[in-house]
């Protein structure tokens, strides 16, 4: 018992003096990947050159690249972080946000679009039926 | 009796060593493993982001769900100016690589070099600040207010989040700043300015959302 616990203080203490830094190099790649994934969206809607079908998932694409460069060489990101439990907790919350970004649009974006117009007439029946009913 | 009782059950349901406090069995440890200061902090400060990350989600996705109820009002295309949010995004992106730098040289120990490094980083997130202050004083100067529809307000709501966080993340970073000029580059500096980098450079994940999301969809649309 002590011994696991010897251990494991060792292995705390090696993490802290040794955490996940990057080099001048990894920030260097990272900067000039994430230059290149910034100008080419913009670039592709400010002059519109393409179709807006092929505009939309080219710049989503590109964002999402660009999020996974961040990840890897700015925050460091990779399976060994904290023993796993960070990259555990980044795929948790990566399915909890696809839950609601995905449900959110499906569910409330239809359900919103499908919303009577506020300006729209109301029927003579259902103007009376409100009435009976107030 | 009770004492041998309890005793008796402890070593039968734990193969381990059981520990008796007298007579008095213990269901925990006598002494804890020692655990060096802080050593869980950049575990728990990720945990954190996480979190932050799905309040962000739960604005994008209200912004999702609203961006097309313009209520008679302007929209995207009348509204943004890109070249401002390409200027911005730039802000936001060389401030990640100056705190970058920031932290490399901080790993060999240069105080003065970190110093200048934090303060740099610090300039570019007042000039981001400085630049969505003038975009948003334009907008309600155009009369596009939060209130004026709901797609302005999920805008306002998730942009002005994101701005939130950049000032208080330069609040902690003059703090942090501060507290390197006073006390040196000690541990427990090195530690914040670890949490600060994870801090700064998941705001600019973020922002890579917004400037996608809102302005170049907006406009593309």
């Amino acid at each position: 018992m002590s011994d696991t616990a010897t251990n494991h203080h060792g292995a705390g203490e090696d993490h802290l003096d040794h955490p996940p830094h990057g080099s001048f190099k990894g920030y260097m790649i990272g900067f000039i990947l994430s230059v290149i994934l910034t100008a080419i969206p913009f670039a592709l809607v400010m002059t519109g050159t393409l179709d807006k079908s092929v505009t939309v998932p080219l710049i989503l694409l590109m964002a999402l690249v660009q999020i996974v460069v961040h990840m890897v060489y700015f925050l460091h990101m990779n399976m060994s972080v904290e023993d796993g439990w960070s990259m555990l907790a980044l795929i948790f919350t990566v399915v909890f946000v696809i839950i609601t970004l995905a449900g959110s649009m499906w569910v409330l974006y239809n359900m919103n679009a499908n919303m009577m117009p506020m300006d729209m007439p109301v029927a003579p029946a259902t103007q009376a039926a409100t009435a009976i009913g107030g | 009796m009770m004492a041998t009782q309890s005793h008796s059950h402890g070593s039968d349901t734990m193969n381990t060593q059981a520990y008796f406090d007298g007579d008095r069995p213990l269901f925990h440890l006598p002494k804890e493993p020692h655990h060096p200061d802080g050593h869980s902090t950049m575990l728990g400060f990720w945990i954190y982001l996480m979190s932050d990350c799905l309040l962000f989600a739960g604005l994008f996705a209200t912004f999702a769900v609203l961006e097309h109820s313009y209520a008679g009002g302007p929209g995207p295309k009348e509204l943004f100016e890109l070249p401002l949010v390409a200027l911005n995004t730039a802000m936001l992106l060389f401030s990640s690589i100056t705190y970058g730098f920031a932290m490399l040289v901080m790993e060999r120990g240069k105080k003065n070099a970190t110093l200048i490094w934090l303060g740099i980083t610090g300039l570019f997130g007042l000039a981001f600040l400085s630049i969505e202050m003038q975009e948003f004083a334009g907008l309600i100067a155009e009369g596009a207010t939060p209130q004026s529809s709901a797609f302005l307000s999920a805008f306002f709501t998730l942009v002005g989040t994101h701005g939130l966080h950049v000032t208080l993340g330069t609040i902690w970073l003059v703090t942090l700043m501060v507290q390197v000029a006073q006390k040196g580059l000690i541990p427990a500096n090195r530690r914040r300015l670890m949490c600060l980098s994870m801090f700064w450079h998941f705001l600019d994940i973020v922002w890579i959302g917004v400037f996608t999301f809102v302005y170049l969809m907006g406009v593309a649309q």
